[in-house]
């Protein structure tokens, strides 16, 4: 037997570097770190020359990726749903190049937002892009997904998106595999009609491109990611990605009896989901995101005819569950116990012994000197210290936004304005933003919590860090003067404090480097070191 | 057959080599897996869990449904109760007794206790104390599959195997300690 057991996002890595992938480009991103960790990691991988190391964010990683199917060959890009809101500038226009190598976006959503600031529906970007979108219901699927997401992207030469949510990325399964394709040659056309996009040549990819829609339709009119279940009564489901999984799991607990249409693959089969509607009374639309597909149906004016998140079927927000299908099938409840009252949360918590720690403890004491003591942070493990027992930040809205956002405050008046974000968060794009604060001379102190590594995501290279830092800084235009490096540990508390309470007075800008390496990491590295020879 | 199982603990605890022990049986069995596991930024220290189903036939939903849990193995007693909405009616709890405190309000052992009790025969292991006798701390989380091992679906053999193969790259000394702790486990819940 050739099984494998693979998480959702390393099916997705497997099933690329078997589909003759030469490159796969991304930014860590819970949901879908896993599937370039998965490459890095591969012994078949490094045998083929597949390049993987990571990106800075997710626009160089998109752009990255098209470059390399321009020269021909098969790329892979990664993100998570937010990530593609920074990527989403090169997506969408390269549905309008078009592509030649293979381009597979792979995109992981997070519904009930387990690690992210939202829940938005990647497919949303699919249909604005026009392209074709997959989203595979089962590990064994977005395996068996990716040579043929890479296959349609170069028959009809658009980018194609494999959309997947957190359950299924991070979940494992038995897979089995194909036989590996060979990569691509090198094969770069001149092609400046398709790639120069001047009005006159985007005017006419558009065409082309709204021309191409009818082809995507019938596609996905054969795809084996749309099928149809068989079944009685006057309801039935389109169940769309692992919406698919809770009907059936409901079908089979339940007992119930009712026709399905699985869809996996966009834009929709009309003649398919045309046959469901035309068989049934009632349809329940169970889509794991937003009700993208139920509004479409609904229409403006309604249609007493349909079912899902949108009249209350479904709850409008959040994961689904077996529970939540089963009772919008008209299932009774399960006997469950309830949850004992003595039952307290346990929220996640800074690591012990993490610098970050030292860090907060300082800027809370330098702050509490201060009348007004907002801190404008960032995405990362420092988010954290937004809880007790720091409750030291007080914003976390994007990646990079500290900076530009204490600028804005400092702006309008707000004394101290300070920012905190990590080593990687500040490359993957707080630099522009500190250029904005140079260029303004806003008073600003930036700090800058460098651990060395992408440390929420689990520890991946950052594309900035210890001297890079520094370099990158003074580059910028910040005042050399101005430019601290403090190590955040306890002994060091008292020197810490003066340092931020100067930079905090300073009317310009300044950046406090709070270098200290993650203890996972350190803790990492040791355990290979000790680790016998392997 | 098939068995739905949530392994709870708290991020850093190590859950997810009880399940890649039970894994690797299920698959060298010819067994159907689904195993959701959390990632990201719970794994800091906050409440973990991870949905293990198992069967001879093919499985949909990653997630397991409420109420039908046919086992709930904790590392951690507060843990254990935190699923019981999971748990199906016959369903057992296997906990470990060793509590992880790192927020406030955190019940009596007492409290913790007596919420267990209300459980069908829940099997209570004092796992840090049998891992040291087994050879090692580290091996508690093997002491907690052996005492749930009959509530798995999967032979004792098996996840033997199993704890050889995923061990085996320490060395000879790891893969002993493992196995001892494993039996240590065991005999616990065998009358």
């Amino acid at each position: 037997m050739n099984r494998q057991l693979l998480l959702g996002a390393e099916a997705v890595a497997q099933g690329a570097i078997d589909a003759g992938l030469s490159g796969v480009y991304a930014y860590p991103g819970t949901p879908s770190t896993e599937i370039t960790e998965y490459i890095q990691r591969s012994k078949e991988a490094r045998e083929n020359g597949i390049r993987s190391s990571w990106s800075t964010n997710e626009k160089t990683a998109y752009e990255a990726a098209l470059g390399m199917s321009y020269a021909g060959k098969r790329s892979l890009v990664c993100m998570k749903h937010v990530g593609l809101n920074v990527a989403a500038d090169a997506f969408i226009n390269s549905a309008i190049t078009g592509v030649n190598g293979g381009l597979v976006l792979a995109v992981a959503d997070d519904p009930s937002m387990h690690s992210s600031q939202n829940e938005q529906d990647s497919r949303v970007y699919g249909k604005f892009a026009m392209v074709p979108v997959l989203e595979p219901a089962s590990q064994q699927e977005l395996y068996d997904a990716m040579s043929h997401a890479f296959e349609l992207s170069e028959s009809v030469r658009l980018p194609v998106v494999v959309r997947m949510t957190t359950r299924l990325s991070h979940s494992r399964a038995g897979v089995e595999r194909q036989a590996t394709l060979e990569q691509n040659p090198l094969y770069a056309e001149y092609a400046p009609e398709r790639f120069v996009l001047m009005p006159h040549n985007a005017r006419r990819q558009y065409q082309h491109l709204l021309g191409l829609q009818s082809m995507l339709e019938e596609l996905s009119e054969s795809s084996f990611l749309n099928q149809p279940v068989e079944g009685h009564g006057p309801v039935g489901v389109i169940a769309f990605g692992i919406g698919y999984n809770y009907v059936m799991e409901a079908r089979l607990a339940h007992g119930i009896d009712c026709r399905v249409l699985k869809i996996g693959q966009y834009p929709l089969p009309r003649a398919q989901v045309n046959e469901l509607f035309d068989a049934c009374d009632t349809v329940l639309v169970v889509e794991e995101g937003y009700p993208v597909y139920e509004e479409l149906f609904r229409g403006y004016f309604g249609s007493s005819k349909i079912r899902g998140r949108m009249d209350g079927a479904l709850p409008r927000a959040g994961e689904l569950t077996t529970d939540l299908v089963a009772a919008a099938l008209g299932a009774a409840a399960p006997a469950s116990t309830a949850i004992p009252g003595i039952v307290v949360n346990r929220p996640p918590e800074l690591c012990k012994g993490c610098g970050h720690r030292d860090m907060f403890d300082a800027i809370n004491i330098v702050m509490q000197e201060n009348e007004e003591h907002h801190v404008f942070s960032d995405i990362g493990c420092y988010t954290l210290g937004a809880l007790p027992p720091y409750n030291a930040i007080h914003t976390c809205v994007d990646m990079g936004a500290s900076i530009t956002m204490a600028k804005g405050a400092a702006d309008a008046g707000l004394r101290p304005a300070v920012a905190v974000l990590g080593d990687s968060t500040f490359a993957h794009s707080g630099m522009t933003g500190l250029l904005d604060a140079v260029n303004d001379r806003s008073p600003v102190t930036v700090i800058i919590a460098d651990n060395d590594t992408t440390a929420m995501t689990g520890g991946q290279h950052s594309s900035a860090s210890g001297s890079k830092i520094i370099d990158i800084c003074r580059g910028l235009g910040v005042d050399e003067k101005h430019i601290r490096v403090i190590v955040p540990l306890k002994k060091n508390l008292q020197e810490n404090i003066a340092v931020l309470r100067e930079e905090f007075a300073y009317e310009g800008v300044s950046v406090v480097i709070a270098q200290r390496e993650c203890i996972e990491s350190a803790a990492k590295k040791k355990r290979r070191a000790a680790a016998p020879g392997q | 057959m098939q068995k739905n199982i949530i392994l709870a603990g708290v991020g850093g605890q190590g859950i997810l080599s009880i399940a890649a022990v039970i894994d690797w049986a299920a698959l060298n069995g010819g067994l159907e897996i689904r195993q959701a596991e959390v990632h990201g930024m719970s794994q800091r220290g906050g409440a973990v869990q991870s949905h293990l189903r198992i069967a001879d036939h093919e499985l949909y939903a990653d997630l397991i449904a409420l109420g039908t849990a046919d086992l709930i193995l904790s590392v951690e007693p507060l843990e254990a109760l935190r699923y019981l909405p999971y748990l199906a009616p016959g369903g057992r709890v296997v906990t470990s007794l060793e509590p992880f405190v790192n927020m406030p309000g955190y019940p009596s052992m007492d409290e913790i206790l007596a919420e267990l009790g209300k459980t069908d025969r829940p099997v209570l292991v004092h796992s840090a104390e049998l891992a040291r006798e087994a050879g090692s701390a580290r091996a508690s989380n093997m002491v907690m599959l052996g005492a749930a091992a009959r509530f798995t679906g999967i032979g004792p053999e098996r996840l033997e195997e199993a704890i050889k193969a995923l061990f085996g790259a320490k060395g000879q000394e790891i893969v002993d300690i493992n196995i001892r702790a494993f039996r240590m486990g065991q005999q616990l819940s065998n009358p």
